[in-house]
């Protein structure tokens, strides 16, 4: 058994911002995970069905143009209604304080904004596979 | 097994599963394989290979579009390297390929090399098989980026195209022996920048220089533009016009046959050191050889020689 943890990271939306979302994938490949990125640009079906064909343990949500209320729980309900709600969905960018209640209502388990340190990103994802990436 | 029904039904989670029961090596992957093998032979494999950055996943994109047009089934490989220093790896090859994403006829997987050498990973054969079995028509393999000697895609692939773009004139010479010789199909990308013409002639130079090939075998030169779409339908037409010809002329079960022939040498081969590993315990005892050895107490062949001969000894081999 060599089990290797998968995450997608992508950006869905019209959202042009993507310093963010490279920065992040760049660094969890240096933390030993394999990172697939779609880039710019998706639509929640095609970030859910990546995720699916590509059979990955988290989708990374990133967006800084405020409409992360609306795209990110239609990314979790997707992945529910096609029998995949075991992949973890997790998020960041420019998202205002008030808003982190409801998005962890609606499934995107944990939320990183603008100067939150990738040891805590990592953190987070030990915490729910149990295991580090090596 | 389940998994191997629902797979043959082209389920996309149990497609999606297997190939990771598959490369992550896990204890089902030898039962799911030979499960398998039965639904498998039908599909066409196509490696694409070629420097980083020459075009090659917005090749792919392309072809994707001209075989959904024609109403076929395609699944891609893509593979990119892993870092050597952390095991982790961006896998960025099908942020070309994303309008394809939600199309129900076209499946892409992404794969890191996993530190396997030769420009694919170790589990890209048994992925072939799952994306066979589960009646896809055609299966693309895009190599990492590769240098010379990462030709192993050979080993898969029933057509392979190199993809070359202009301004490596001089590293055409220097490829002459490698990875040149494999290619069915030379593409010239990027021919929408200065140089391809003179690039076209010089492949053409070579392969005049080159063996001579029997008709089937004579690979084809064709300059391209994957980014502003010309030149990619003929090479579209190209690919199996050649695929045909090497199936009428027996090529292509040949080649198969070679390749059946390399695959059962790696089983043999890995479970040959599996044995060795367990029988020796290399793990504990290589640091001490190793000692030995760098301080010339014990020669290499003749060392390695009395360990073999107590394993025959001990009916252990
Ligand atoms: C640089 C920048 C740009 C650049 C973008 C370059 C690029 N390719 O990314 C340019 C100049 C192009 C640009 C354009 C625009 N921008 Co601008 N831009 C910024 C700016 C100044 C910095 C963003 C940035 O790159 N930060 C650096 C990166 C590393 O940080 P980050 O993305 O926040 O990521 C961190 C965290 O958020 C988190 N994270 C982010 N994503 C993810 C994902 C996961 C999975 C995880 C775990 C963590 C995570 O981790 C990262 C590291 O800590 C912000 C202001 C700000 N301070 O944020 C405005 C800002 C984002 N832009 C804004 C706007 C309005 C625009 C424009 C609409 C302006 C216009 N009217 O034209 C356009 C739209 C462009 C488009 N196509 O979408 C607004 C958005 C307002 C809003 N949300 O309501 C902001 C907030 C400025 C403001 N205060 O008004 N912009
Ligand atoms: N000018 C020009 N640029 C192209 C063409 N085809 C691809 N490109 C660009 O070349 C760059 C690399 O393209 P990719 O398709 O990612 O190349 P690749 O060979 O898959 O790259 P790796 O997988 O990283 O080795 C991108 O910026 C493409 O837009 C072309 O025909 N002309
Ligand atoms: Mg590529």
């Amino acid at each position: 058994m060599n089990k290797k943890i998968r995450i997608v990271i992508a950006k869905p939306g019209l959202d042009g911002h993507d310093r963010g979302a490279k920065y992040i994938a760049r660094a969890l490949k240096d933390a030993g995970y394999e990172v697939i990125y779609t880039g710019i640009r998706q639509t929640p079906e095609s970030i859910v069905a990546t995720a699916i064909q590509e059979d990955v343990d988290f989708v990374g949500l990133s967006l800084l143009s405020g409409a992360h209320n609306e795209l990110f729980p239609r990314v979790v309900d997707l992945l529910n209604s096609q029998n995949a709600g075991d992949i973890v969905v997790f998020g960041g960018g420019v998202i205002p304080e008030e808003d982190l209640a409801f998005l962890k209502e609606r499934g995107i388990e944990a939320i990183f904004r603008p100067g939150a340190p990738i040891s805590e990103v990592i953190s987070f994802i030990e915490s729910k596979t149990g295991s580090t990436a090596a | 097994m389940e998994l191997i029904k629902r797979i043959t039904r082209g389920n996309t989670r149990a497609i999606a599963r297997g190939i990771s029961v598959i490369e992550n090596n896990s204890d089902t992957k030898e039962e799911l394989i030979d499960g398998l093998y039965p639904f498998t032979g039908k599909a066409q494999i196509i490696g694409i290979t070629g420097s980083p950055g020459a075009g090659k996943s917005t090749i792919v994109d392309r072809i994707i579009q001209f075989e959904r047009n024609n109403n076929k089934k395609i699944a891609v490989i893509a593979v990119d390297p892993s870092s050597p220093f952390s095991g982790g790896a961006i896998l960025g090859d099908r942020l070309r390929m994303q309008t394809h994403a939600t199309d129900p006829g076209v499946f892409i997987r992404s794969m890191a090399s996993r530190g396997y050498l030769g420009g694919i990973s170790a589990a890209t054969s048994g992925a072939i098989k799952v994306f066979d079995a589960a009646g896809f028509d055609t299966i693309i393999i895009e190599t990492i980026g590769v240098g010379q000697t990462e030709v192993e895609v050979i080993e898969l692939a029933d057509l392979i195209i190199l993809t070359l773009v202009p301004g490596m004139g001089d590293e055409i010479q220097a490829m002459k022996a490698g990875i040149m010789e494999i290619a069915d199909l030379f593409l010239v990308n990027k021919s929408d920048i200065d140089g391809a013409d003179r690039l076209k002639s010089e492949i053409e130079y070579m392969l005049m220089l080159g063996p001579e090939n029997d008709k089937a075998h004579t690979p084809q030169i064709k300059l391209v533009s994957a980014k502003n779409n010309s030149g990619t339908e003929e090479l579209y037409n190209t690919m199996f016009k050649q695929l045909t010809l090497f199936k009428e002329s027996g090529l292509l079960d040949k080649r198969r046959k070679e390749r059946i022939k390399m695959e059962i040498e790696h089983i043999f081969i890995d479970k040959l050191k599996d044995i060795l590993n367990t029988r020796l315990n290399l793990k504990e005892n290589m640091g001490i050889w190793i000692e030995k050895v760098y301080n010339r107490e014990i020669r290499p062949y003749n060392f390695v020689n009395k360990k073999m001969e107590n394993l025959k000894k001990e009916n252990l081999l």
